[in-house]
This record gives structure tokens, C-alpha cells and sequence, in this order.
């Protein structure tokens, strides 16, 4: 992710990485939809549509632990990294580039812009 | 850095589970290799009956493929069998040579049948009944002889005598105790037993020695069995199903130390501390198990050792037994035959419905069950054994079970085993009898926990918990593994709730981190499941110094509103006692209309829900009510509901609108292990509906009575009277105590009902009415943890509201697009 190397017009700022809480997820309207920002243990972060796939839950709102969250609706855990559910459900959330630097989160300006 | 070597000797269920135990914990510790002296990789050897009554295949019992093995990195020996063990220099042999040396060796050998020393018990056709080459010969042989003899009429012996029925063959099962079964079941029982199993078919020969088995002309096969008494029986098959023995052989013959048994400590090792023994080859403190339950647990704590986390101990387990023949219910455990001086027992028989059912107490406990014909309640049953439990309470009812299965959800049903394959069995997620049988089935699962995780069943309100439970020992028989009596909270820790709490509180644990870090937990944030938990119990053992966490509760704690399927969330604000003013509703009006509010709704609890509000708007929706938050999103209180008491009612004894008021202003910002509701009414006619409260409260002329532990949710259960008091003071005292033992002692997610059947009401009056000093003890500290209780609508900080989370982002670039 952060290795790669971006050309400034094709990022957008979307947060700062302290404005996010730690286990937490702070949420960004985009013309893809909205895209939960999720800050998990070191500071690490995640980009997924803030849907579940199992009824669109707000992802944003679950529980975090490790590097899944917990969808506050019905209880599917949803791995960040990969946007997979965990066994025994099934299904995958679209998951997002992200780019740190200098405590800001970039996201890629095509990525958000397709209409989903 | 090196591998360690582990070696096990044995491929069966016990030690593989052993092995899968060790993977999950330490993955990278050992370089692993098993000997198995079967040419098959792990099966169930439980399933062996259906299998053999052709209700299911060979295949379908693998529980480890051999795909298994090789991606977990372990080494296979197939059909070895290990010879000899040089414990000095620490390698194994096996019959054709194949060496392999050990750090740490794994007895995981299991038992052998016994056979009896008779003449002609060498001879063909004589087989016992413990593998899948016997259970091949079974059926092979029923396809073209007619008469077998079962030897043994004990859970074996009756499982491979229906199966070898099924399969067209005349059967006679010989027995020498004077009824079947007769270490599981009562004469009775037993009688009732023998009946069915006639009624199928079979034939018996109760008391009856057998002295030797004949062959045919040819001396190539057995053909008769002869009894003492000179009475002979046609048999082509003899199956020797007469008991098992320990496998024990090639542990003594290296030297340790066994006694019907390789003998073991708590730690699953043997007298060579490298040496540890798992299974049906392992005595613990002089029993040797024969049922998976107890042989998972062992195969657990053995692991943890191997892993070097050593933490666990095995201290025995408490069994049960259920024979597997299709339209049978029958179920023992424990001390089923009673007889001593000082146990009693209760009997239920009805020899003609074919029902019968003996509960043997001791001290006020249940110490053995046995049941025939109905078994909906032996899950229960067993529960309050292992449990422990103090049954005078229940005492005139325990007979009549516990109906332990919800209202709700599930059509009515109650019994599992009339449920059709197509019936719905959890609600809440839409599973089927059948899905959870072929999960059980198909995926080798053997408990709760694992049935909740592979299908979802019961995982959600948990009404269904008792019917999942009875078709898992349906499938099972006796390997249902009970939920262990110690439940750990997740899978993050082996700890218990209660373990948890002590640790807590002897060791001044205030913040998560510590806690995972102290306690050991195997995941470094913990879990959806243990974090709201942790939290409770953090700012609950150690209020204003523990500091909340909002990103370990659930998000309506954290947003403190309740959050709806579309993703909005309801508002409720808290009218004290239901009471509320025509100022307070024209801003509720106001706040609905400007908002859009699309659903303005009452609750049970006598106040206004304002359904369908927007995120990001909930603080300006606080701020415009002006009222208090309600808290209905929380594990805490949440109202006391009133009726209007003698200001009005002409049946009115006492003031249940000022009393419900000054309650709810005393227990206002009490977070719980769950959510609690009270209600005052002002006399018996209980317009308030006090009896399903966790705390209810009725008026009488002489002062008020006292209720606890109701509950109007999933199951409906009627409150317990607890005491009758005189004053308003008491009232408060008495229900603030209750609720802070609650609060202290109660796991979380346990409702006060759950709570109490756990403890006891017996315990509670000890500690609240009989206590004085106790209970003002535990006033005094539900009343330090509510001073300055802070209201999340308004004292943002000090409730630790994250007010970042109200504000979605719409970047500047985007918008401007």
C-alpha cells in the first residue's frame, strides 16, 4: 500500500488518521457510496463500503477487533483487509485503496468516483 | 529455531483432537508424526452404529481427510503399528521398522475389546465391535448368513444387535447381568427397554454365561454358541461386544506405570513427563472414560501443556449415556440406582405409554437420572448435576421438567425428536431440524458452541439453545459433549466469566489492555464477544477509576441511541415513572416535525420513541428535547414502569407513581450486566405488571412487597417474592442492594432471571434480607458508583461520547465535483 507511489491528483484527503478512534471507523460519503475508515491495533488503516453484504448493516458502527469488525445489525464478522465474511457466512464487502502519509488517509480519486 | 518432536501412537479421535488442540494453540512448535495401526485416517468411531444400521456411509465419518494431515504438516504412518519404545533414547519402532525419536510422546492408543477366554473364540465369523474392518465384516456377513449372537447386551452390544437386524439378520443378544444395560439403566428402565427391542425384533438371553462357541462341520466357521445350561443357538456371526479394556500393552511393556489405565495426572502426563496419554487408554483419578466428552476435554488440557501454555487441568468429568437406535429415547448419568440411606428418589413410571423416569437426590441435589421413553428434559437435567444446583426450590415441579425450550420462534415444538427434517428449530435464523443434523453429521461437530458457529442455530436470542442441544444428542448418543461446567468467556481466553470478575478485583485490573496482557488472552484486541464484557466488568469492579471504553460496547451504547435496520436510530428520552409534562410533549412534537421523524411511537415502558433519526443529527435531537436520555439502548436501567398509585386510584394502597419516580431518579446511568426494568404498582391488582420485572414493586396496606428476577422477554417467567418492607426507604434499599449483587456477581448478557435460577433465591434473601449489614454494604456502593452518574445527552465528556462519530466526512473535492 504505502510503497506504492501515487501522483498527488490521482489521491483525495479524506481524514486525518488521529481524527479516526482507535478500534473505531469514521465514515466518508462518496459517489461510490459511503466508505467506512477503520483505525485497528497500530494504528493500521482500512477501507470498506460501509455496507455488510449480508442486509447493508453500517459497518462503520460495529465492533472492531483485530483486523475484523463486527456488523452491528446482525453479528457477521467481516475481515478488513479482504472485505471477506467469516465462516460459517458468506459473502464479501468492497474494500478500498488507501494511501498514509504524514498522518493523513488518501483514498484514490477512480476508486471513489465510479458509481456504483 | 529446532522443532520440538512430537510423537503420538494412535490415530482415533481422542488423540487427533489432541493434536488439533495443539495446532490451533502453537502451530509452529512441533514437528509432528502419528502412528495408526488402522490403514484409515481419523473417523468417527461413534457413527460406526449408523453406519452399520445404513444410515449413513464410510465416508461420510471421516472426520480428518487425509489432506488434513499433510496441510497441517503432520507426518502419517498408516497401518504401523508401534512395537517398541526406548524411553532412554527416546525414539518409537514400529512392526516393520519405521523409526522415529520424540522430545515428548503422545499415548493416544485406545482399548481393545475384551474377549472372553472361551473355546472357539478364534474361530471365523467371531468378531467384536470396534472398528471399521468389524463393522465392514458385520455387513458383509449379513448379506448372505441368517443368524448372529451378540455377546453383551450393554450400549455396544444393542447398537451392533438393532444394526445387525436392520440388515435382515436374526439376532439373539446373550447378557449376563440379570437386565440390559445394567451400568446404565434400572431394572425398570431396562425392562422397558428389552420390550421395544423385542418389539423389533430382536431376541434375549438375560443371565445367561456362555461357554463356548462351535464350529461347522467344514471347522471353518463358527456355527453354534453354546450356554452353560447346555442350550445351543444357530450363529454365523458372534459379535463379542462383552466390554473394552484399556489398551495398555506397549505402555507397560516400556516401563509405565498402568492400572487398568496408562495412570495420568491432571495434567494428562504420565509417570515419564515426557510421556502423556489421552483417551480411552488413559486412567484419571482410577477412571478410564469411554465416551468422547470427557476424552475432548483431556485432549484439550493435554494440548495446552504441549503448547507449554500450561495453565489447564483436567479434574474428571461427569458422563452420561443415550443408546443410538433409531426410535429409542433412553438417557442415564450419575448415580441412577440410588438405594444408600440418605438419597432419595422420585419415580415417574408408566409402563403402558412406555414412559419412565427416576430422579435420585442427595443434599438437595440431583445426583442421577435415569429416563426411558421421554428424554426432552435430560439436557436440563444433566445441567443441574453438573451444575450442582440446590433443587429444593424447584423440587415439586422437577419431575415435570423444565420446559427449558422458549415460546417462541419454533412453531410450538418442544421434542426434537418429533420434529420433521424440514421444521424450522431457530427462528431467529432460519434453521431447519435437517440443516443441523447434516452439519453435526457432515462436519464431525460434538458441541453446542460448535453448532451455534457451523449453522448459526441458537446463536442469536438463544430460545432454541434446548432443542439444539436435544438433536445434537440425538445424532450423538452418548458423545454429546455438554457445555463444560466452566464456560470460558470466548475463544480469546480459557477464563471464565467468574474467573474473569476475581481476577478483576484481587488483582486491580482497570484498564482492557492489562487485563489481556495479565490474564493472557490469545488475541491482542480481544473480541466483539469478550470486549463489552471486559469493559462491564472493568468500570463495574472499579467505578470512577476504570476508565469507559466506548469502542468496546455495542455501537447503541456508543451512540447512545438505539440503531434500526436501515441504519438510522430511535430516541427515546426518559420520562421518571412514566410521569411527563405538556412542556416536555410539545417539544417532543417539535422535535418530530422538524426532524421528519417518520414513526412516533410509545414504548412498553411508558414513554415516546422517535423512530428513524439521522446519525449525524442525534446531538442536535438531545439538545432541542432538553430531557434526560432514556438509556433504552443500554445494558442498564431502563424504566420503572408505574400505575397511578392512591393520588387517584380508589383502590390505590400506597404512592406508586412517587415511589417508581424515586427510583428510577436513584438508579439513574446504572449500567448492567444487561438491561433491567422495574415497576411500582400500587396494589395487588398490579396494573403496573410488577410480576415480570427484574425488580418489581407492589403496594399493600401494611407497606410493600418486594418481587425479583421476572422477565416478560424471550420466555416469560413470573417474579419471585423476595420480602415485604415497610418504608419508601427500604424499598430503595432493598432493590438498589439486589441490584448491585446482580451488578457484581451476574455474568454479562445474564438477565437478573438467570442470574437468580444460578445462585438461587435462597442465596439472595442470605445475602439482601437476612444480611443487614450486606445489603447496606451494597447500597452504600451502587450508590458510590451512581454519584454524579453523568447524562450521556448533555455531559458528553464525562460520559466518554465520541462526538467525532455524529460528524460524517464529505471531502471538499468530492463535493465539489
Amino acid at each position: 500500500m504505502s510503497n506504492t507511489v501515487y501522483r498527488q491528483e490521482d489521491l483525495i484527503k479524506v481524514v486525518l488518521v488521529e481524527d479516526i478512534p482507535a478500534f473505531g471507523a469514521r465514515v466518508v460519503q462518496t459517489p461510490s457510496g459511503p466508505i467506512a475508515i477503520f483505525k485497528v491495533q497500530d494504528d493500521h488503516i482500512f477501507a470498506v463500503l460501509d455496507e455488510c453484504p449480508h442486509k447493508k448493516g453500517p459497518l462503520s458502527q460495529g465492533i472492531v477487533h483485530g483486523k475484523t469488525v463486527t456488523c452491528p445489525l446482525h453479528a457477521w464478522n467481516i475481515k478488513l483487509d479482504d472485505g471477506l465474511a467469516c465462516a460459517p457466512d458468506e459473502g464479501c464487502v468492497k474494500t478500498f485503496t488507501t494511501h498514509i502519509e504524514n498522518g493523513v488517509v488518501y483514498c484514490i480519486r477512480s476508486e471513489l468516483m465510479s458509481h456504483a | 529455531m529446532k522443532k520440538l518432536k512430537l510423537v503420538m501412537i494412535g490415530n482415533g479421535m481422542a488423540g487427533v483432537r489432541t493434536i488439533e488442540e495443539l495446532i490451533k494453540l502453537a502451530p509452529d512448535l512441533y514437528d509432528i508424526c502419528i502412528f495408526g495401526a488402522e490403514p484409515h485416517p481419523n473417523y468417527n468411531r461413534i457413527l460406526l452404529s449408523p453406519v452399520l444400521s445404513g444410515e449413513q456411509t464410510l465416508d461420510q465419518i471421516i472426520l480428518n481427510d487425509l489432506d488434513w494431515y499433510q496441510s497441517n504438516h503432520v507426518r502419517l504412518h498408516l497401518g504401523k503399528t508401534v512395537t517398541q519404545i526406548n524411553r532412554k533414547e527416546r525414539y518409537v519402532i514400529s512392526e516393520d521398522g519405521t523409526k522415529e525419536e520424540y522430545d515428548r510422546l503422545l499415548f493416544a492408543t485406545g482399548s481393545l475389546p475384551f474377549i472372553l477366554p472361551i473355546p472357539g473364540n478364534n474361530l471365523h465369523g467371531v468378531i467384536s465391535y470396534r472398528d471399521i474392518k468389524d463393522t465392514n465384516e458385520m455387513i458383509e456377513t449379513a448379506k448372505s448368513y441368517k443368524n448372529a449372537v451378540v455377546i453383551g447386551g450393554g450400549l455396544l452390544g444393542l447398537e451392533a444387535a438393532n444394526g445387525l437386524a436392520v440388515r435382515g439378520m436374526s439376532v439373539t443378544v446373550i447378557h449376563l447381568a440379570p437386565w440390559l444395560m445394567e451400568r446404565q439403566l434400572d431394572e425398570t428402565a431396562a425392562q422397558l427397554l428389552q420390550k421395544s427391542l423385542e418389539e423389533k425384533g430382536l431376541n434375549f438371553l438375560l443371565g445367561a454365561h456362555t461357554e463356548a462357541l462351535i464350529a461347522n462341520q467344514n471347522n471353518d466357521r463358527v456355527t453354534k454358541v453354546r450356554l452353560k445350561t447346555g442350550l445351543e443357538i444357530a450363529a454365523d456371526l458372534v459379535v463379542m461386544a462383552a466390554g473394552i479394556k484399556p489398551n495398555t500393552s506397549l505402555a507397560q511393556e516400556a516401563g509405565l506405570h498402568c492400572n487398568r489405565g496408562i495412570v495420568v495426572s491432571d495434567t494428562m502426563q504420565t509417570f515419564d513427563p515426557r510421556v502423556y496419554a489421552v483417551g480411552e487408554c488413559a486412567n484419571h483419578r482410577g477412571i478410564a472414560y469411554g465416551l468422547v466428552a470427557p476424552l475432548f476435554e483431556q485432549a484439550k488440557v493435554c494440548a495446552s501443556h504441549l503448547a507449554q501454555h500450561g495453565i489447564g487441568t483436567y479434574q474428571g468429568s461427569v458422563t452420561s449415556t443415550k443408546l443410538k437406535v433409531t426410535g429409542i429415547d433412553l438417557f442415564s448419568a450419575g448415580n441412577f440406582m440410588g438405594g444408600a440411606d440418605d438419597i432419595e428418589e422420585i419415580t415417574l413410571n408408566d409402563p403402558f405409554g412406555g414412559v419412565y423416569k427416576k430422579l435420585v437426590i442427595q443434599d438437595e441435589r440431583l445426583v442421577g437420572v435415569c429416563m426411558y421413553g421421554d428424554t426432552a428434559d435430560s439436557t436440563w437435567y444433566f445441567k443441574l448435576m453438573r451444575d450442582g444446583q440446590n433443587i429444593s426450590q424447584i423440587r415439586d415441579t422437577l419431575m415435570f421438567g423444565e420446559t427449558n425450550i422458549g415460546d417462541v420462534g419454533h412453531q410450538g415444538h418442544d421434542k426434537a425428536a418429533g420434529m420433521k427434517d424440514s421444521d424450522e428449530v431457530c427462528g431467529c435464523n432460519g434453521i431447519s431440524k435437517g440443516a443441523i443434523v447434516k452439519a453435526v453429521r457432515d462436519q464431525g461437530l460434538f458441541t453446542l458452541d460448535e453448532v451455534k458457529k457451523c449453522t448459526k442455530a441458537s446463536s442469536s436470542c438463544g430460545s432454541c439453545t434446548g432443542l439444539v442441544e436435544q438433536i445434537l444428542m440425538n445424532v450423538l448418543g452418548s458423545d454429546y459433549s455438554a457445555t463444560p461446567r466452566k464456560k470460558a468467556i470466548c475463544a480469546c481466553t480459557d477464563l471464565s466469566h467468574d474467573e474473569v470478575r476475581i481476577a478483576i478485583r484481587k488483582d486491580h485490573l482497570i484498564s482492557q489492555p492489562q487485563l489481556r496482557e495479565h490474564l493472557n488472552w490469545k488475541t491482542p484486541s480481544g473480541c466483539a464477544t469478550c470486549r463489552p464484557a471486559i469493559n462491564y466488568y472493568l468500570i463495574s469492579t472499579w467505578p470512577h477509576e476504570a476508565k469507559d471504553d466506548p469502542q468496546s460496547r455495542f455501537i447503541n451504547e456508543r451512540a447512545h441511541a438505539n440503531i434500526q435496520k436501515d441504519g438510522t436510530y430511535s430516541v427515546v428520552p426518559r420520562m421518571f415513572g412514566g410521569l411527563t409534562t405538556p412542556a416536555e410533549l410539545r417539544r417532543i412534537a417539535d422535535v418530530a416535525e422538524k426532524y421528519q421523524v417518520p414513526t412516533v411511537k410509545m414504548t412498553g415502558g411508558q414513554r415516546i420513541d422517535l423512530l428513524g433519526i439521522k446519525k449525524e443529527d442525534l446531538p442536535a435531537v438531545w439538545k432541542e428535547l432538553d430531557m434526560p436520555s432514556g438509556h433504552a439502548y443500554g445494558k442498564s436501567i431502563r424504566t420503572v414502569k408505574t400505575c397511578v398509585g392512591d393520588e387517584h386510584c380508589r383502590f390505590g394502597t400506597q404512592s406508586s407513581m412517587r415511589m417508581g419516580v424515586e427510583l428510577e431518579r436513584m438508579l439513574f446511568g446504572m449500567y448492567a450486566p444487561h438491561k433491567v426494568k422495574l415497576a411500582v404498582s400500587g396494589c395487588p391488582r398490579n396494573c403496573a405488571e410488577a410480576g415480570i420485572k427484574d425488580v418489581g414493586v407492589i403496594g399493600v396496606e401494611s407497606g410493600w412487597e418486594i418481587y425479583i428476577a421476572g422477565n416478560g422477554g424471550i420466555k416469560t417467567e413470573v417474579a419471585q417474592f423476595l420480602c415485604k418492607v415497610k418504608t419508601d426507604e427500604d424499598v430503595m434499599e432493598y432493590a438498589g442492594a439486589f441490584l448491585q449483587l446482580y451488578r457484581e456477581e451476574a455474568w454479562y448478557l445474564d438477565r437478573t432471571v438467570h442470574y437468580v435460577s444460578r445462585v438461587g433465591l435462597e442465596y439472595i434473601a442470605q445475602r439482601i434480607v437476612h444480611d443487614a449489614e450486606n445489603r447496606k454494604a451494597l447500597f452504600e456502593r451502587l450508590l458510590f458508583d451512581l454519584k454524579d452518574a453523568p447524562d450521556p445527552w448533555k455531559d458528553f465528556e464525562k460520559a466518554s461520547v465520541d462526538l467525532r462519530q455524529f460528524t460524517p466526512i464529505h471531502p471538499k473535492e468530492l463535493t465539489d465535483v
